[in-house]
């Protein structure tokens, strides 16, 4: 067997801060060379025809002591993911940012992109580390499931590996050239950086996808055509859910770690500038949380039209219970956006004026809530049932079906938008002669498509299934409309007002932050929950309708169970991403240097505020 | 809706506002409270049916972090709210009114576990699952039918010929009313004459989210196995549909499924869409 502690140990230690540059990339990229290579060339192994000729000696599954091998996968999976999807994401915001930075001229967001990146070296190592542990534990505990699926897609590992070293290549250069290159040429690196990454989650997203709705594939699982299989039901759907999903995510994991580093701050300074980093993050987060029901919901229609089994065991069977679950997380998720917008209003001088509307904006979230997290099927006593006249409640039902639902999201969304409005003219008074008619059209574009909006929902009533799903696109339509309509007359509109004052940055109560942990911990979950979805609709099937799971695992666990076990991972994410935030600031830390009276801390903290020079948002620029 | 029941608590909110403008100060802390009694009185005893307590509770926790996130959205709303409580609990011109609250949180507990108590014993809730997924193939008389791509045979017929179509229409009422309408009802809402000894009682099809949004295939599972053929999330022993494949033909089963959506007025859900 391989032993993948024995490969990596050549590298005894994380390199110091203080090697050079280059060494330092190369020791690096060496490590992810090397796992690169080991994953490859076990790809390679199983491939050979040798190898995967049948013995009788090799069995289909292969079991690991205290716990069982599914949940071992499970988990390890899950964990890869969630690292995956931060390194994924941070840069594309990082390079948006510096590219804001290099437009404006404003340094500041050249330091706040650098400040993103630098969580990503030590995150792209776990991300890594996990994905090697994975494929070990793929070939060790599901041999014969592995074969298969290496079969199906056995050049596409090539291409994966590849791409894998270029990500090392350009991750690195990214982060270490940071401020060594021309503007423009770093701007390149971090293009380079997304492309290659987005093209490695969609080569994995077709491995994954496959097993959920298998195609190319004739009546023996033989394959027919590669493209097919790549280019099955739910992959595309897979990739854009996912590009937009871990977009939310990494930005609520940096909006994190900014309040983490806001609690810590010594220096008003400091805490300004994590404020903004707070801020910055949260903004991405719901940027991308806006469009995400809209991709949900071309993924669930694909599920359906792949299978009605696979449908119905999603939305309809046990797995519905999740999506309660889903719904709830999503409905705080806004929530707590909201409130973070909300509580950002006090460091605006100005904003007092717009704090009457913050009731409204609410009742209209608590009802939308309320309408997004009703069941479609109850949990109801006999005597319960029997009051209502059967499983379903007449007036709930109304609620708990989709034209609801979608009117509900699009509402939703339309409203959070309606807290950045509020927010962003917070402190302006426009000064343009036609400012009385804006707004006035803006209030009436919003008026027009809410009403819109609402009408297509009821009308959603009155007709069959395949109209009604049809509804959901003009109004989403409408509501994309509304926001980019609403945002350019606002952008003329408030062209040269008159400030009341400056954004107060770190002026901002100490439970936004908590809003801020709150967001990253819930999306963290979201992430655990609806992947565990993904592979639990497949029930006792690896892939589904094609290759069996014969193991003592094929049964679908419990939801307790599950949410156990999705729990679990969203903890020891959480581990590990503290590592992540406490390795990532050991950097701008200054260095260690013997005295007397402090002999046992490790490190010195940074000097209070009195002896930073004035106007340095972080100590560390190197 | 209880309208009435919704009307007084209406009425109760703007007395109390109207009371709150003109003569006493009402922080924000006591028109939360206001809001959650009158909330919660207006989704158990303002709905009619009545709600399960499941719901209740699941909208009640939304609705309390709702007022939560209310509260603690503005500074200085937050602070008199704290200042408020702390006055209570420290002052002293409040120490009766302290002990009263006190006294009376235990009682309102014992109250809850008494009527609790005092109600017939009834079988937990379950979530049972109404429309579980269906098996890929099912067996009838001894050909493999695939779920996934049968359709019902006389459904072209609605265009290509609509006399033959009426036909088969015809021969789904007769099957309908000589078997099906003792539970589903004769006016299908579930209220057949057998209906009330059943639980769960029998589907409803004029309620939008059954046949309205189930393909003509998953119906014909249905109908053909019955109940003891639902997997285990469903509790296949707790339903009394009958499986009908021992007594109807294969195609008396896709004249009956045509009928109800015939009768109903409802289209089959298609199947799968453009990829
Ligand atoms: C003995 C009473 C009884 C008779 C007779 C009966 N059913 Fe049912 N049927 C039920 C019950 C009870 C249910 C709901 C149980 C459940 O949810 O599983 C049901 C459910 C159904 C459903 C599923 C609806 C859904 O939303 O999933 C269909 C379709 C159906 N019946 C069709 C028929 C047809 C057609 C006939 C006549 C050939 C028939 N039933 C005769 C009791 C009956
Ligand atoms: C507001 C709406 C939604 C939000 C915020 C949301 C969020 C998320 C997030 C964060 C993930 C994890 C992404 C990842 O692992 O890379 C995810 C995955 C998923 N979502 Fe959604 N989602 C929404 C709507 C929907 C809807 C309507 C469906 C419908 C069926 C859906 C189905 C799924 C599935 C199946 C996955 C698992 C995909 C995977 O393997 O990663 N989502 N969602």
């Amino acid at each position: 067997m391989i032993r993948p502690s024995g490969l990596i140990a050549p590298f005894p230690k994380t390199p110091r801060a203080g090697m050079p540059m280059i060494r330092r990339c190369c020791a690096t990229m060496g490590r992810v060379l090397l796992i690169g290579l080991v994953v490859g060339g076990a790809m390679a192994l199983l491939c050979d025809p040798a190898f995967a000729a049948p013995q009788e000696a090799d069995p289909d599954y292969r079991t690991l002591p205290f716990i069982s091998s599914r949940v071992a996968i499970w988990i390890i999976a899950e964990l890869h993911l969630m690292f995956a999807a931060f390194v994924l994401a941070v840069p594309m915001f990082a390079l948006i940012i510096e590219y804001i930075g290099y437009k404006t001229g404003d340094k500041r967001f050249d330091q706040l992109a650098y400040d993103f990146t630098k969580l990503l070296s030590v995150s792209f190592s776990f991300t890594a580390t996990l994905g090697a542990l994975l494929t070990f534990g793929l070939i060790v505990l599901y041999p014969a499931l592995t074969k298969y699926l290496v079969k199906i897609f056995s050049w596409t590992f090539l291409p994966y590996v590849l791409l894998f070293f270029f990500e090392a290549v350009f991750l690195y250069a990214y982060y270490y050239g940071w401020g060594k290159f021309s503007p423009r040429v770093h701007l390149f690196l971090g293009l380079m950086l997304n492309i290659v990454g987005t093209a490695i989650m969609f080569i994995a997203n077709a491995w994954l996808t496959f097993m959920n709705t298998p195609s190319g594939i004739d009546e023996l699982g033989n394959l027919t055509s590669i493209w097919d299989a790549i280019n099955n039901y739910i992959w595309m759907p897979i990739n854009i859910h996912r590009l937009i999903a871990n977009m939310a995510f990494g930005g609520a994991i940096g909006a994190a770690y900014g309040a983490y580093k806001f609690l810590g701050a010594r220096t008003l300074e400091e805490k300004a500038h994590y404020d903004w980093m707070g801020y910055i993050g949260n903004f991405i987060a719901i940027c991308a949380l806006l469009p995400l029901p809209f991709a949900g919901y071309w993924l669930g229609v694909e599920i359906y039209a792949y299978d009605q089994s696979l449908g119905i065991t999603l939305m309809g069977g046990t797995f519905s219970w999740l999506f309660i679950i889903q719904a709830v997380l999503i409905g705080n998720l806004f929530l707590a956006a909201n409130y973070y917008l909300w509580l950002s209003m006090g460091r605006i001088a100005g904003a007092e004026r717009y704090r009457k509307f913050i009731k409204y904006l609410l009742a209209v979230i608590t009802l939308c809530f309320i309408v997004w997290a009703t069941p479609h099927s109850l949990v109801a006593t006999v005597e319960e049932a029997r009051a209502m006249g059967g499983s379903h409640h007449p007036i709930l039902n109304v609620l708990g079906v989709m034209s609801a639902k979608n009117t509900a999201v699009n509402l939703l969304i339309l409203t959070t938008y309606v807290s950045f409005l509020l927010y962003r003219r917070a402190n302006k008074d426009a000064t343009v002669s036609w400012a009385k008619t804006g707004n006035l059209v803006q209030f009436g574009i919003f008026a027009v498509v809410v009403i819109f909006v609402v009408f297509l929902g009821v009308y959603g009533y009155f007709v069959d299934a395949q109209t009604r799903i049809g509804l959901s696109q003009p109004q989403v339509f409408s509501v994309l409309f509304a926001m980019v309509a609403v945002t350019v007359i606002d952008i003329f509109l408030f062209r040269g007002a008159k400030k009341r004052g400056d954004i107060a940055w770190g002026k901002i109560p100490a439970r936004a932050q908590y809003a801020l942990f709150f967001l990253a911990i819930t999306f963290a979950w979201l992430m655990g929950l609806m992947g565990y979805v993904r592979a639990g609709m497949r029930q006792h099937w690896h892939v589904y309708g094609v290759v069996r799971d014969t193991s003592v695992d094929a049964f679908t666990p419990t939801l307790g169970f599950a949410g156990l076990v999705v729990s679990i991972t969203v903890i020891i994410f959480f581990l590990f991403i503290a590592v992540v935030f406490f390795l990532s600031g050991l950097s701008s830390q200054k260095n260690w240097v013997a005295s007397p009276k402090r002999t046992r801390r490790w490190f010195r903290r940074a000097k209070p505020a009195d002896e930073l020079d004035a106007g340095t948002l972080s100590s560390d620029a190197s | 809706m209880n309208l009435l029941v919704l009307l007084v608590i209406v009425a109760a909110l703007a007395a109390l506002q109207l009371v709150a403008t003109r003569w006493v100060t009402v922080n924000r802390l006591a028109w939360m409270a206001v809001w959650w009694v009158a909330i919660y009185l207006g989704l158990a005893y303002g709905i009619n049916p009545p709600l399960p307590s499941s719901i209740i509770v699941l909208f009640m926790a939304i609705v309390t972090l709702a007022l939560a996130v209310y509260l603690s959205a503005d500074s200085d709303e937050l602070a008199s709210a704290v200042q408020t409580v702390t006055a209570f609990i420290v002052e002293k011109r409040f120490r009766v009114a302290l002990l009263t609250v006190l006294a009376v949180l235990p009682l309102l507990v014992a109250l809850k576990v008494y009527t609790n108590l005092s109600n017939p014993p009834q079988p937990p809730s379950s979530s049972r699952t109404i429309h579980p997924p269906p098996p890929a193939s099912i067996i009838f008389d001894g050909t493999a039918i695939d779920l996934a791509t049968a359709n019902n045979p006389y459904r072209e017929l609605e265009h290509t010929d609509p006399a033959a179509f009426a036909q088969h229409v015809e021969n789904g009422r007769r099957v309908y009313f000589e078997n099906c309408f003792y539970c589903h009802g004769d006016n299908m809402q579930g209220a057949g004459m057998f209906a009330h000894g059943y639980d769960p009682i029998p589907a409803n099809f004029n309620d939008p989210t059954t046949i309205a949004m189930l393909q003509e295939s998953y119906l014909f599972w249905r109908i053909a196995k019955g109940a003891p053929g639902l997997p285990s999330e469903s509790t296949p022993w707790s339903s009394a549909m009958p499986a009908w494949e021992n007594f109807l033909t294969e195609e008396e089963i896709w004249d009956v499924i045509i009928f109800l959506y015939e009768f109903t007025g409802y289209e089959p859900r298609a199947q799968g869409m453009p990829h």
